[in-house]
């Protein structure tokens, strides 16, 4: 016998699973995390972008005061601009609120008609007819302020001019109603139904159930409802640079025209020369309304996740 | 004991009224829509023909057709698609398959919250500051059309994520008893299980992506250009910005001519839409778990 070691030397290689199966795996893994974080790159860079065109404007000719206060906007005046968006902060304000006025009451109306009193094949059509209203281009509602709604006021109205707050408000009430309507039906519908069971076995009526019961537990996703439908109102932008009448007003009545933040970007980037002082206060007003909607976002998806919680 | 009192009369009454009240509040909202689609077809009908779809933009755009347009939609729509989709998918396979509950998942939902909630015109900028002079792109088709793929992308990652999410755990499970990889068991059992639900997303996106304007303003999109495009770097016509030109830019403009591009565009828009609802609506009643 010769001297061989009893023990056998264990083939470390064949309990390594690393196949081509496993390689692929982790490849995978790798490319969709990419995916997972691109959302944030582009939110990163979004801001990152638009301040990098902006900043220069920031650093060497903003003024804080003379921006957020003073109503005269004249950027392209050769010898002395003047850059105020009071006026348009006030032209988006005067739009969205008219646009809230329109929409919180029909969204939540319906929202409650859909959620609570409609059943079965009713409730389908009237949902799929709120997801049409909200499929309809923003460039599309524009042209029905335009070519419909315009005429409809001066006739109705009888003033001069059609294009006005009131258009506006109203466009941008339908178009924001939808995206409401949705999210509130969503917030009702997550409240249990033995919220609602328990108060009808106390002898209430539909009308009392909803209002006593299920309005107060929905509260906090009505209310992110409301604030994602003020944020897309300030965001919005063709619809309010076709029907506003876009010129430089702070408005007195629903019948002034305005002019918008955002409808001030679309019609005047085109006209300036890149890295301009123009064309550097555009991207600044755009940073203004990236951080608004931002916070408008972040904190409607804090309420709404605040009663998930509890 | 169980008469009906003054007070239930009253309160039946009071419901029936409120009931009343939201189902009127509803058709009050959604009348317009019929009454838009209305008018268009009665206004916009008369001008589409055949020859309006496949014929070029006459007269300084106040007679002729909107070929180019329709075209340029056709290329910006693809070419956004091609780039959101993958990304959109992936992003929606890492957040339903990988992804733990944590601090860093919520600041994905949160980034994806807020890329739906950029204005649009913000996208536009950045499309501007990105893609047409960081990168060098220019004025061109690959430029507006990375600027709305990054518009859309939450339409497809939160389609794919809840089309991926109704797939049940345990079939996930009975796949990696047999040994499969986490890639295996997606790519054989997910996904195929999903495969639908992903397609009524990227159908929602497609109707979402044609409407946009803001975006390719002025990254891609052009007023009026004689040439139709023949590639990704090439500036493109798109029956979006076409409508806002003919109905705002240019005088001279018979009264039914707008009607005819907006007609036009709301068709391409609800069809695409209508098609992903009517997907939804039967893929639910086929459900089989």
């Amino acid at each position: 016998m010769s001297g061989q070691p009893m023990t056998k030397t264990v083939d470390m290689a064949a309990f390594d699973r690393r196949n081509a199966d496993w390689y692929i795996d982790k490849l995978v893994q790798a490319l969709v995390f990419i995916g997972g974080i691109s959302a944030i790159i582009f939110v990163v860079g979004i801001f990152a972008f638009v301040t990098k065109e902006g900043f220069g404007f920031i650093l060497d000719r903003f003024d804080f005061q003379e921006f957020f206060t003073s109503p005269y906007w004249y950027p392209a005046d050769e010898d002395a601009p003047e850059y105020g968006i009071l006026a348009l902060i006030a032209g988006t304000a005067s739009v969205t609120g008219l646009a809230m006025l329109v929409a919180i009451p029909f969204s939540l109306g319906t929202a409650i008609y859909i959620a609570e009193f409609a059943s079965g094949k009713t409730r389908e059509t009237l949902k799929v007819l709120v997801e049409l209203l909200a499929a309809i281009p923003s460039v599309v509602w524009g042209f029905i302020g335009l070519s419909i709604m315009n005429p409809l006021i001066i006739e109705l109205f009888d003033v001069p001019v059609g294009l006005n707050v009131l258009n506006a408000g109203i466009i941008l009430g339908l178009m924001a109603a939808p995206i409401m309507t949705s999210i509130a039906e969503d917030a009702l519908k997550a409240v249990p139904d033995r919220y609602r069971e328990a108060a009808e076995a106390m002898g209430a009526t539909r009308w009392q159930v909803i209002y006593k019961t299920v309005l107060p537990a929905a509260k906090n996703g009505l209310l992110g409802a409301v604030l994602l439908g003020v944020g897309r109102g300030f965001g919005e932008t063709m619809a309010v640079l076709m029907a506003t009448g876009h010129s430089i007003n702070m408005p007195g009545s629903v019948f002034d025209s305005v002019r918008a933040l955002t409808a001030t970007i679309a019609a005047e980037l085109g006209e300036t020369a890149v890295g301009s002082d123009h064309y550097q206060v555009l991207f600044t007003i755009g940073i203004f309304l990236f951080l608004i909607t931002f916070v408008i976002n972040l904190t409607a998806d804090l309420i709404v996740r605040g009663i998930r919680k509890g | 004991m169980f008469e009906t009192s003054e007070l239930n009369i009253k309160n039946q009454r009071v419901q029936r009224l409120f009931k009343i009240l939201f189902l009127l509040m509803t058709m009050l909202l959604i009348a317009p829509v019929l009454l838009i689609l209305g008018t268009l077809i009665v206004k916009g009908g008369s001008v589409i023909s055949i020859d309006f779809l496949f014929t070029s933009p006459t007269d300084g755009m106040t007679a002729g057709g909107i070929f180019p347009a329709l075209l340029g939609t056709v290329w910006l729509v693809a070419v956004a698609l091609l780039i959101s989709v993958p990304l959109g998918i992936a992003a929606a396979i890492y957040l339903s398959e990988y992804a733990g509950e944590n601090w860093f998942t919520r600041i994905i939902n949160l980034a994806i919250i807020n890329l739906a909630g950029v204005p649009s015109i913000v996208h536009a900028l950045f499309g501007v500051g990105a893609f047409v002079l960081f990168f060098k792109f220019g004025t061109s088709i690959l430029a507006a059309s990375l600027t709305l793929a990054i518009m859309t992308l939450p339409v497809v990652i939160v389609a794919t994520r809840e089309s991926l999410q109704a797939v049940p755990f345990a079939f996930r499970e009975a796949c990696w008893n047999m040994g499969a990889t986490r890639w295996q068991t997606i790519r054989r059992v997910v996904l195929p299980n999903a495969v639908s639900g992903i397609l009524t997303g990227v159908i929602l996106e497609v109707s979402r992506t044609a409407g946009e304007t803001a975006p390719i303003m002025f990254t891609g999109a052009v007023f009026f250009t004689p040439f139709l495009p023949q590639g990704i770097f090439d500036q493109t016509m798109a029956m979006s910005l076409h409508l806002f030109v003919v109905s705002t830019q240019v005088p001279g403009v018979p009264e039914n001519l707008p009607y005819g591009v907006a007609l036009v565009l709301i068709a391409m828009v609800l069809i695409m839409n209508s098609l992903s609802i009517a997907f939804r609506i039967y893929l639910r009643g086929k459900k089989k778990w």
